[in-house]
């Protein structure tokens, strides 16, 4: 289980290469990775802000039961922070179990659990100006299903 | 003496991202009480509860959880990671 949260960019497809390398065991491995939205060339930037501490204690906290509960023989959570253009990658998780049912679950499990229980926050620079990226209410509604 | 910490707008309406205060309160609800009555900016952050998340050393919490014990309070608006 490998947790980074960084300000530098990252080249999913390595990373992803990487863990299914370094595996045990598994059957199936699935990855995502979120990347930033243009809004049809409205965006100049999306700045990042995080918790130091939080983030990393709560996002161990989820990988810890996301392994238990899927059975996952690995899991990968890479998210960054800071300013970045559009079209980069923000953030890739990856999982790792016998079958792939359980790998796609807890992918899903883990991005449902990011968006709103990991201390982030997106602000949207754009031509007229910047604003924080708001909560939705789908994304509080995601969670009940787990 | 509590520690604070705020993010995002909650950060921008206050001023800064942390401070420290000498408190009484016993709750967090006593403790945005007090923060808001501090000034302008203050009473502009915590005038909508609901539209907040607070951190009790670095762990979610509740506006009714107690503060006994605790070293560093975060309060920010609802979190949009992924």
């Amino acid at each position: 289980m490998r947790l980074s949260v960084q300000e530098t960019a990252f080249d999913p497809g390595a990373e992803a290469n990487a863990f299914t390398a370094a595996v045990q065991g598994a059957g199936a491995v699935v990855t995502f990775a979120g990347l930033v939205r243009d809004n049809g060339g409205a965006l100049a930037a999306m700045e990042i802000e995080h918790y130091p501490g939080m983030t990393e204690k709560a996002i161990m906290a989820m990988m810890d039961q996301a392994m238990d509960r899927f059975r996952l023989a690995d899991a990968l959570v890479i998210h960054r922070h800071g300013r970045l253009a559009p079209g980069e990658v923000i953030m890739m998780v990856a999982t790792a179990s016998a079958h792939r049912a359980d790998a796609f679950a807890a992918a899903e499990f883990l991005m449902d659990y990011l968006k709103s229980r990991a201390p982030f926050w997106k602000k949207e620079i754009g031509a007229d100006g910047a604003a924080w990226v708001t909560a939705k209410d789908e994304d509080e509604t995601a969670l009940k299903r787990w | 003496m509590i520690e604070l910490r705020y993010f995002a707008w909650l950060r921008e309406r206050i001023g800064t991202g942390r401070e420290t205060v000498q408190t009484e309160a016993r709750t967090v609800a006593e403790l945005v009480a007090q923060l808001a009555a501090m000034d302008e900016g203050h009473a502009m952050a915590f005038a909508d509860l609901k539209s907040l998340r607070v951190a009790l050393d670095q762990e979610l919490a509740d506006f009714e959880a107690p503060l006994a014990g605790v070293r560093e309070v975060a309060f920010f608006p609802p979190m949009t990671g992924g």
